[in-house]
């Protein structure tokens, strides 16, 4: 039982950084209907510029809190600044170019960002310092780690703000409007370039949050790291129905609470036929399987064939 | 590729016997270059380019495959090493001490293409009603499944030895010949990379001449149609599905039959040589060169395989002789330009280097405004 309980949270803190990822593909595909390929290096940079900030930081006396902020600030504002121009040079001059272009730009792009982040930061894997003390809360035989909760209600909030954004303010309005139908929003008035800006700036900097969420809870970087993790939010995106904010944040859970019981079951279920390492396979069987018997996604209504 | 060394030859059509002797003179000088290539490269640069030279053959009947997929019917296909993996890897299983299985390569290639090409179906039946971008992302996950199989196979029954990957395997052998070791034949001495050329240029020039009937034949036309408009290609009465399908088999087949010959001309294989780095790489080549054009595939096979080649030899030395040390490793540079290049060419020519007329116009006119 307290193993159950255990892989539960371990997947719902997985899963709430998987979600805060697929948001940032969710919002680009919904308004330009683009796979944005290199998001997942947005995630791996904000990792590594939060902690180079904290490596600066961490000799000169600083109290923990504001080391944390400052490394937050500035990963944020370095992956908004990425974000930004990514589009402006990979994706706004493909706007109106067949389908294929613009993702093979986007792998380009990918390239490019890793190596160039494997050429600064070394091929090693960093560890990331332990920011907060090893405390650890016991809940009916699992444990939880202090790290843990505060990841979990980040991440919450974060989704609750972004909600509210989106369809509570003017410039959430506009947002939705670009998604509707591009040209009747522009029409009316609504400067579509910008607002995609905006949702590509938003999605940068929910990632970097998800990048120094997930270093802090593995305790490692590395220039890797971002691959793999983008594939799996595209996932998690794909699973709620991409396109669809709430779908996102529900993808996202789900598959950390797949890959996390999976994960911890598949010794039993195979007869020690396959163990524990095939954790990464499942996030690919999912994606088959939604994309086969449901493309729409869990919460989605948009349908998946566009001329 | 007849056609394309007719126009650049610039030969007058009114002039028809002139032109066709022209042609075969053309073709004869090719082949006389093609034919003594490795031997004037290993008097030249050495034993190690003629190697390149092997590995350039690969890549081009890779990309070529490949080009099946991505620029004949407008699959992105982003797993494509998945199947260059699965041939590889039932060369190096049944022809290696790993189970103790020694077949010959005429046996052993056959079935790997084979397998290749029903591992194709087997990704394509299911998820090729997708749409383009969907199918690259499950394309790409099918790669990694592949890769992590071969990764941890190896307990609790060893099959393909994991990490480790498989060596000692038989080299290309028929009967008493063998590639594997120097051989004389009519007093010339063909050493194992000259022989291992020859074998894969009569492959190449097979694939180039399959991908080239295709192209213009009922089902190159087809998968013209569907690149361009799969609904009016429907509409048109093409059975889409199976179409596709079909441009997966045969670019899966091309990927297996190139993994057979790149297991027997290294000896060694693991599941590090089938990442998606490599499946970029053949990507790369196909639109650098020009999807969708068979010369242009050829082009960018070889690009991408020597001017790599090229800066691990110089970009070291000259880092060394400007800066004092090396300040971009070899490896990274060659990321880096991969990177690079795939930006800037959709970007500023988005047909690739030597284009197909038709996909030129495809991709240059603009698009109907969006509604």
């Amino acid at each position: 039982m307290d193993i159950f309980l255990q892989q539960i949270i371990n997947g719902l803190v997985q899963g709430s950084v998987y979600s805060m990822v697929a948001l940032g593909y969710t919002m680009v595909y919904g308004i330009l209907g683009l796979i944005n390929f290199a998001h997942g290096e947005i995630v791996m940079i904000g990792a590594m510029v939060a902690l180079s900030v904290i490596q600066l930081l961490t000799g000169a006396g600083f109290p923990i809190f504001f080391i944390l902020l400052i490394s937050l600030m500035l990963s944020m504002i370095v992956c908004m600044i990425l974000g930004y121009s990514m589009e402006r040079i990979a994706y706004r001059p493909l706007r109106n170019a067949p389908r294929l272009a613009p993702l093979i730009t986007a792998i380009g792009l990918s390239i490019v960002l890793q190596t160039l982040a494997m050429m600064f930061w070394g091929r090693e894997y960093h560890s990331f310092p332990l920011l907060f003390t090893n405390d650890s809360v016991h809940i009916a035989g699992a444990v939880i780690t202090e790290v843990q909760i505060i990841i979990i209600t980040v991440a919450l909030v974060m989704m609750g703000g972004l909600l509210i954004l989106v369809h509570r303010t003017r410039l959430g309005r506009a947002m939705r409007a670009v998604a509707e139908n591009p040209s009747a929003a522009a029409l009316m008035g609504v400067n579509s370039n910008s607002v995609i800006s905006i949702t590509f700036v938003l999605g940068s900097a929910l990632a970097a949050i998800a990048g120094i969420m997930i270093s802090a809870n593995y305790g490692i970087v590395h220039y890797l790291m971002g691959a793999l993790l983008g594939l799996k939010a595209f996932t998690a995106a794909v699973l709620g129905g991409i396109g669809n904010l709430r779908g996102a944040m529900l993808g996202g859970l789900l598959l950390g609470l797949i890959e996390s019981l999976g994960a911890g079951y598949i010794g039993d279920l195979s007869g020690g036929f396959l163990g524990s390492h095939y954790q990464d396979v499942f996030a690919f069987f999912v994606l088959i399987a939604v994309l086969i018997f449901r493309p729409s996604g869990l919460l989605g209504e948009r349908v998946a064939e566009r001329a | 590729m007849r056609n394309a060394l007719k126009r650049f030859l610039i030969i007058d059509k009114r002039n028809a016997p002139n032109q066709k002797r022209l042609a075969w003179a053309a073709f004869a000088v090719l082949a006389i270059i093609l034919l003594a290539l490795p031997f004037a490269i290993d008097g030249l640069f050495g034993r190690g380019w003629v190697r390149v030279l092997d590995f350039a053959l690969l890549y081009i009947m890779l990309a070529l495959g490949l080009n099946i997929v991505v620029g004949y019917a407008g699959l992105l296909d982003l797993g494509y090493v998945a199947f260059f993996a699965v041939g590889a890897y039932c060369y190096a299983l049944l022809g290696s001490p790993q189970f103790g299985i020694h077949l010959p390569f005429w046996i052993v290639l056959p079935l790997g293409a084979l397998l290749a090409c029903l591992f194709g179906i087997l990704l394509g039946a299911p998820t090729l009603r997708l749409r383009g971008d969907y199918l690259a992302i499950v394309t790409l996950g099918f790669g990694e499944i592949i890769r992590i199989f071969l990764n941890n196979l190896n307990a609790p029954i060893n099959i393909t030895n994991g990490p480790q990957g498989i060596s000692m395997i038989d080299s290309i052998h028929l009967g008493e010949f063998s590639l594997g070791r120097t051989q004389e034949i009519f007093g010339i001495t063909f050493p194992a990379a000259h022989l291992h050329y020859y074998l894969f240029l009569i492959f190449t020039l097979l694939v180039i001449f399959v991908s080239l009937r295709l192209q213009d034949s009922r089902i190159g036309r087809a998968w013209a149609a569907i690149r361009e408009d799969e609904i009016a290609a429907s509409a048109m009465g093409i059975n889409t599905r199976n179409i596709k399908l079909l441009a997966f088999a045969m670019g899966a087949t091309f990927g297996g039959l190139a993994g057979g010959l790149f297991a027997g001309f290294q000896g060694f294989v693991s599941p590090e040589s089938f990442g998606l780095t490599e499946s970029i790489m053949i990507l790369c080549m196909v639109v650098l060169g020009g999807m969708g054009n068979v010369g242009g595939v050829v082009l960018g096979g070889i690009l991408l395989v020597v001017i790599p080649e090229l800066t691990r030899h110089l970009a070291g030395t000259a880092q060394q002789a400007l800066l004092g040390k090396t300040v971009i490793d070899p490896e990274s540079l060659r990321m880096l330009m991969f990177g690079l290049a795939l930006i800037l060419i959709m970007l500023w020519r988005p047909a690739g280097l030597w284009p197909s007329s038709q996909r030129r116009r495809e991709l240059i006119a603009p698009a109907p405004p969006s509604v």
